[in-house]
């Protein structure tokens, strides 16, 4: 006759997996680590005098998106609703219409994309005060990414037929070079009021 | 006549509750897939503000964080209430940013050097300006990969 295997007496698991469990929930923190990702410019050599920035690039090539201490938009010195932000650089960095006020189209070759014609010296400015909200800042950071993201995706779309970030990593740098982000930001500056 | 029988001690059947662990275990499964270790103890409070745009940092080990907010209640007396940073488990001046850069960046393992990607999470409410600071700071400690910690947007 076959031999009995005595039962293991499993009731004590239950307690051992909830003693686990709630050491997890103790230990860890739901939020996803993820944010607006971004990159400073390279230190500047302390010998190097700090060029104005206003004074080397063509006035049609420059955005200038400012924030005041009351966190107020102005776009080109005009306010404007941070909502309205995204369409207006789109605008800037694409210049459809070939607008002698807007960037400078240069037709250009690059390899694997044939001739492209794209805004090639443009740069937005972005300058804020030091009172300027940290939200306020971000949503304009946010707006201006969202704007290259935007048509970096509809780049893609109308050359590879895929979104953007389903391209492999050289057609991303690729459609990177058409719509290479140039955001400057200005140290910021105790304006004031407004 | 039906005769009412008085059943001989009846007893209540045990439950059976050898599913009983699975089902925590799998409880327990979940929490650890969705949820991720604090990284450290906070001793500024900070609501991280909302964007659209947001990248997940997928390596951690790359992610080194600075904390702005103003100090917990327990250390109001001490610390005031004006904004502070916090570097790993301590307050910190933004001066000290450089000097912690550079020792974390010692630390990295020799291929991952220069990869570091520093996220800063701030209040949404804190002023431009210690951000500013920050940023030259870390400007000047080569540390260029910078990541502003959001949450995504819900209504706007």
């Amino acid at each position: 006759m076959a031999k009995k295997v005595p039962q293991i007496n499993a009731s004590s698991m239950a307690d051992i997996s909830f003693l686990l469990l709630i050491f997890f929930l103790v230990t860890t923190s739901m939020d996803v680590n993820q944010g607006l990702a971004r990159r400073l410019p390279a230190p500047v050599p302390p010998d190097q005098k700090i060029e104005d920035l206003e004074k080397k690039i063509h006035d049609r090539d420059l955005l200038r998106v400012k924030i005041n201490s009351i966190n107020q938009l102005f776009v080109q010195g005009q306010e404007m609703d941070v909502k309205q932000l995204r369409a207006k650089a789109k605008e800037f960095i694409e210049n459809p219409n070939n607008d002698p006020n807007l960037p400078e189209r240069f037709t250009e070759e690059i390899q694997g994309l044939g001739a492209v014609t794209y805004t090639k010296n443009h740069v937005i400015s972005v300058q804020n005060d030091v009172d300027t909200k940290y939200q306020a800042y971000l949503d304009v950071q946010n707006e201006l990414v969202a704007a290259y993201n935007e048509l970096r995706d509809e780049y893609a779309h109308s050359k590879f037929g895929k979104a953007y970030n389903e391209l492999d990593e050289d057609e991303q740098k690729l459609v990177q070079k058409v719509y290479p982000q140039k955001i400057s930001e200005a140290e910021p500056k105790n304006y004031g009021g407004l | 006549m039906a005769k009412i029988r008085r059943s001989e001690k009846r007893e209540m059947p045990a439950l059976n509750t050898s599913s009983l662990p699975d089902i925590i275990f799998m409880l327990l499964f979940f929490f650890m897939t969705v949820t991720s270790m604090k990284e450290v103890t906070y001793k500024v409070s900070f609501q991280v503000p909302q964007a659209t745009e947001l990248t997940k940092l997928e390596k951690k080990s790359l992610v080194r964080y600075i904390y702005v907010g103003t100090p917990r209640e327990e250390f109001r007396k001490q610390y005031g209430q004006e904004t502070r940073i916090q570097l790993d488990d301590a307050f910190a001046e933004v001066a000290d940013i450089g000097l912690y850069v550079q020792r974390e960046n010692e630390e990295m393992a020799e291929n991952e050097r220069g990869l570091m990607t520093i996220s800063i999470k701030a209040d949404a409410e804190t002023r431009m300006g210690i951000i500013g600071e920050i940023k030259q700071n870390l400007r000047n400690a080569n540390a260029l990969r910078i990541n502003y910690a959001a949450v995504q947007r819900t209504n706007f």
